[in-house]
């Protein structure tokens, strides 16, 4: 009878009270803490000194992989590491030919159209990090980067590889940050067809190489091979972002909306290192921020209603004007699923879109 | 025997049973892999249940909740459940052979995971894939090794 420790059979009647007394204290107090957790704010707080706490064992957890790894590297041979360096070095100078024409025809873009500012915002800080080799959860899309707060990161920042979106962070400690990844079921990335510029939204299916697209109509333009780029809408990623290729289209006659299937372009599953990145919000493509219910734009000269007071633009756009959120969606416990929000507002920043 | 004995057990096997937990393992195992953690919880509350108990259950979940689950508290309540069914019924459980153990095991995890379930569900960040029930298979399977293990990391301190 599987040698269970004997002697400690004694009664239980002890200091502490009885185990269904205990129990009770102890089921008040967790559904207590859940609450907090749930409605208010202030355990980001717990969060925080509980990613610090973490992050040793989580290290201490993932290092023998690393050392594994690391032996790998030291031990490559001498043929493979040129031939790594060439392909490198081949590929850097395509980069920087595509580079120099990318900067010869944004410029002879902006001189075109003559608005310099409408530009699409580019990056404007890059930080690489090292994925943790940890298990967050099985079920759940969710890796551990080695940045944090002391490097600048933010929650809701967009996270990418070389070729795609990755994600964006959550839970941000002091040396470490949960990224949610843009295959996990909750989250939500606004998203636009590259041929069409059909705006929809790609849904996380659960697993590491494919994406959803929900609300498309039967109806709608989408192919198979249909590269799908980020939109910009939400605010935490820069529009024009490489992130799927749809993979499956199925369209039945008796359903509304079309089942479509994307892979992403980025390697969820085999990346050991990401892009953290942060672009510029001043110009008038990036998205609204809000700020105690009054919407701040980017470019100030381009957005004559920003400077009016909250009465007046009521006023002038009673319909259009966006309901100020109780919470700021990252705020209210990091629900990423909730960041096509800030959509709403879009109308009363192009007056011609007007349904008239 | 020394009360300071059991709990300096229970910490390394808590230790032990959170760095399996973590550790990186490949997509498949990673999908059958026992909640270690749970099973520690579980054999401590029956044989030990002075020692740790609730308590012990309770801290192993806040423990857990630092490291993954949606809510805070949630694997805190869980396993707290789980621990007090361990020790309320710990003297009948101890007496069953160890097959029959299983089957028990399996029932309060399935209990356990439920709770989780249940939570998920309620705080808006729902997992419905039939894959997370499998844990409480493979750690009933695993309850009799498990068992003989966490009984021998008693037994050396004695």
């Amino acid at each position: 009878v599987a040698g269970f420790a004997t002697g400690a059979g004694r009664p239980l009647q002890g200091r502490g009270g009885s185990p269904g007394f205990r129990f009770a204290l102890y089921f008040i107090v967790s559904i207590a803490i859940m609450i907090l957790d749930q409605r208010f704010d202030w355990l980001e707080r717990a969060h925080y000194v509980m990613q610090a706490a973490t992050y040793p064992i989580e290290r201490a957890v993932s290092s023998p992989v690393a050392a594994w790894r690391w032996t790998q590297k030291s031990f490559a041979t001498r043929d493979s590491l040129e031939a790594e360096n060439q392909r490198l070095r081949n590929q850097l100078r395509e980069l920087e030919v595509r580079s120099m024409r990318y900067d010869a025809l944004a410029q002879e873009n902006a001189a075109l159209i003559g608005l310099r500012n409408s530009l699409p915002p580019v990056a404007r800080r890059w930080l690489a990090a090292e994925i943790v080799n940890i298990e967050l959860d099985s079920l759940r899309q969710r890796v551990l980067i080695d940045r944090g707060s002391s490097n600048g990161v933010v929650a809701g920042q967009a996270v990418l590889d070389d070729r795609g979106v990755v994600g964006q962070t959550m839970h941000v400690g002091p040396w470490s940050a949960e990224v949610i990844l843009i295959t996990d079921p909750e989250h939500a990335l606004p998203v636009q067809i590259e041929r069409t510029g059909l705006r929809t939204i790609a849904v996380g299916a659960g697993d590491s190489t494919s994406l959803a697209l929900p609300y498309l109509p039967a109806n709608a333009d989408v192919h198979v091979g249909d590269v799908l780029v980020t939109s910009g809408l939400g605010g935490v990623f820069p529009p024009g972002y490489p992130v799927a290729k749809v993979t499956e289209v199925h369209k039945d006659a008796v359903q509304p909306l079309a089942h479509v299937r994307a892979a992403p372009f980025a390697h969820l599953d085999t990346d050991s290192e990401v892009m953290l990145i942060w672009f510029r919000h001043d110009t008038p493509a990036a998205p609204l921020k809000e700020k105690r219910g009054e919407l701040i734009s980017g470019n100030r000269e381009i957005q004559p209603l920003s400077v009016v007071s909250k009465a007046r633009a009521a006023r002038r756009s009673p319909p259009e004007s966006p309901k100020p959120v109780r919470k700021a969606p990252q705020a209210a416990g990091a629900r990423p699923a909730a960041q096509h929000k800030p959509a709403s507002p879009e109308p009363s920043k192009k007056p011609a879109q007007a349904p008239t | 025997m020394s009360s300071s004995n059991p709990r300096i057990a229970m910490l390394k096997t808590v230790v032990g049973a959170l760095v399996l937990t973590l550790l990186p393992l490949p997509s498949w195992l990673e999908i059958i892999r026992p909640g270690f953690l749970a099973l520690t919880v579980l054999y401590w509350s029956i044989a030990a249940p002075r020692a740790g108990g609730i308590t012990l259950g309770f801290i192993c979940g806040l423990l857990l909740d630092a490291f993954e689950g949606p809510v805070l508290g949630e694997h805190a309540l869980a396993l707290a459940l789980l621990a007090y069914l361990g020790v309320r019924e710990h003297q009948r459980i101890r007496s069953k052979p160890i097959f029959q153990q299983s089957l028990i095991v399996f029932a309060a995890l399935v209990i356990y995971e439920f709770v989780l379930f249940a939570i998920d569900g309620w705080s808006g960040h729902a997992l419905t894939t039939p894959l997370r029930w499998v844990p409480t298979f493979t750690g009933a399977l695993i309850w009799p090794a498990a068992a003989a293990i966490l009984a021998r990391s008693y037994h050396a301190q004695t």
